[in-house]
């Protein structure tokens, strides 16, 4: 692997992330601190207790996946849509560099993105709510694996995408509303048998719980149903953005 | 001189909706030459250069870059090639310095801060570069792109339509760095609107027309063999009628007379019959004219004609 490409569109990537401070990093963060300002403090003092944690703090996982699901699609859709969008893919197409080092520096960019991002708003949670983190090593591992997964699906939305619209399509109408109604504001403990069944079948419950069994220990699934489930994603979304470079899909006619 | 660079061998390229822009194209450019490649539009020019650059994937035929297979060998093929294309696409919130470094890592070389300053130097841009792309004219925009394809130090550097809508005086400027490149030894490929600028700068042409090279042909020896010349002689008195003795088809007596225009290529003189036993002839004929001057078609000429005669 030449290193030199992948820095280049790496240190690119994340110049345009300090080009678009606003957007890129405080509006997520202000956006999540709204939702523990009125699902934590507002509302949550008067629910009570979740598997021994207060509610406040039980979301704080939940927020911190949400915000790196949609963040990790955002901005890997973004990154290589634009240069789609605005005919300087022809650089990237025409230079000596395998799509390895063009995967890695774009998904590695906005990897980093939402990891950052996912640690900004770990520390700003601790403003608003006690938080402890039961197994470090393994919430580390979650947040490096979702962003990078998540990168990764964004990036094959990028190309797919022939227009902004589209570009929005996905984190709005499908990533939103899978990770609302996966868990990340309740267990779904809390919900009739009859949902509890339907919302196994939604893939972000298993990143949800497993997040957060690495704060409090709790989970709606086991550990190993959640680490398939981000693997399963992870080879999933590889696989695709390898045929993408195999066929040339939406790049190469 | 027989060193090719790049070969192109029997290349096909048929778009997924059935349209065929190449045709069995086979084209050898050679080492350090700059070769001019001419073609109305939608001839085949630009997806001729995309599927060398790696740009367009090829449905038949093979490229071969000093050596090196394109598709194979993709990373020594394309480390030698910079691409200048027909649109100014760049980004637009970038700066002029960020952008052109950031093509040089792209194509896998170490930073060489005094290299880019020698090339934003060289197009004038050395004062442009804390500039934001979207604050430069279109003409500038222009010399960035052609300073991003020089950023890792091509072999070979495509240029496809360099001067579309670049005013006059930026458009000598950028022949002048062309001509400095290829004293450097750079190889060029230009596709061009402009027959001037491949009269101007081209060793060699190519006329490309739907899809298939119509022909090849260094540009001296093209215009010598297809760039007819016109001598009229203005004629002290009318003739009525051409004498018996200067009858021939290259020679015509205009309608009031004054005027006879004779038309020749590089043959009538190989035969021993041209401009100068023209004017014996007309000595001997006791035709005597006051004025002359003479005409040369233009490389515009021979193209026109060439591809109208294909059609």
């Amino acid at each position: 692997m030449n290193l030199y490409p992948v820095r280049a569109i790496y240190m690119a990537e994340m110049a345009r992330t300090r080009r678009t401070l606003l957007q890129s990093v405080v509006s997520p963060v202000i956006s999540t601190s709204l939702y523990f300002v009125v699902f934590g403090a507002a509302i949550g003092s008067r629910i009570s207790e979740i598997g021994g944690v207060s509610y406040g703090a039980f979301i704080v996982p939940g927020l911190i996946m949400l915000m790196l699901l949609t963040q990790s699609v955002s901005n890997a859709s973004f990154g290589i849509f634009f240069p789609k969008f605005s005919g300087s893919i022809y650089e990237i197409l025409s230079a000596p560099i395998s799509y390895l080092e063009i995967v890695v520096g774009y998904v590695g960019a906005a990897a980093s993105k939402s990891i950052l991002l996912g640690l900004i708003i770990l520390g700003t949670s601790s403003f608003f709510v006690p938080l402890e983190i039961a197994h470090p090593f393994w919430m580390l591992t979650f947040l490096v694996l979702t962003a990078v997964t998540f990168s990764l699906l964004g990036f094959i939305i990028g190309i797919w995408a022939d227009g902004f619209d589209k570009l929005q399509l996905v984190p709005l109408l499908v990533i939103t509303p899978l990770t609302f109604l996966g868990g990340s504001f309740y267990s779904i403990d809390m919900l009739p048998p009859f949902w509890q069944s339907v919302t196994l079948a939604n893939p972000v419950v298993y990143l949800v719980s497993g997040f957060r069994w690495s704060f409090y220990g709790i989970s709606d699934v086991s550990l190993g149903a959640s680490v398939a489930m981000i693997l399963f994603f992870l080879a999933a979304s590889l696989a695709t953005i390898a045929w993408i470079f195999r066929t040339g899909y939406r790049l190469k006619p | 001189m027989n060193d090719p660079i790049i070969t192109i061998d029997g290349l096909n390229k048929t778009y997924e909706g059935g349209f065929q822009a190449l045709t069995r194209v086979d084209l050898t450019i050679q080492r350090g030459e700059i070769f001019a490649l001419l073609g109305p539009n939608g001839a085949g020019k630009t997806t001729l250069i995309s599927v060398v650059c790696g740009l367009v994937n090829p449905s038949e035929g093979h490229v071969t870059v000093d050596g090196f297979d394109s598709v194979r060998d993709y990373r020594q093929a394309r480390e030698r090639i910079g691409l200048v294309p027909q649109e100014l696409t760049n980004e637009a919130f970038e700066t002029v310095w960020n952008t052109v470094s950031f093509s040089r890592g792209l194509f896998g070389k170490s930073p060489n801060p005094a290299h880019i300053e020698k090339v934003l130097k060289s197009l004038s841009l050395w004062d442009k570069r804390h500039n934001r792309l979207m604050t430069l004219s279109g003409g500038m925009k222009r010399r960035v792109l052609i300073a991003k394809a020089l950023s890792h130090e091509p072999r070979i550097l495509f240029l496809d339509e360099p001067t579309a809508g670049v005013d006059v005086e930026l458009r000598r400027d950028m022949w002048n760095v062309v001509r400095g490149l290829r004293d450097d030894g750079v190889t060029i490929i230009l596709t061009t609107h402009y027959i001037e600028e491949a009269e101007e700068m081209a060793d060699r042409i190519g006329v490309i027309n739907r899809g298939e090279i119509v022909l090849v042909e260094e540009k001296a020896a093209l215009m010598k063999k297809l760039g007819s010349k016109q001598l009229t002689l203005q004629l002290h008195s009318p003739l009525a009628e051409l004498p018996p003795s200067l009858a021939q088809d290259e020679l015509s007596l205009t309608a009031d007379g004054f005027e006879l225009v004779y038309t020749y290529d590089g043959r009538q003189e190989e035969e021993g019959r041209g401009i100068s036993t023209l004017l014996t002839q007309l000595e001997q004929a006791g035709i005597s004219f006051k004025d002359l001057h003479t005409r040369q078609s233009s490389l515009e000429d021979i193209f026109v004609d060439l591809v109208k005669e294909r059609s």
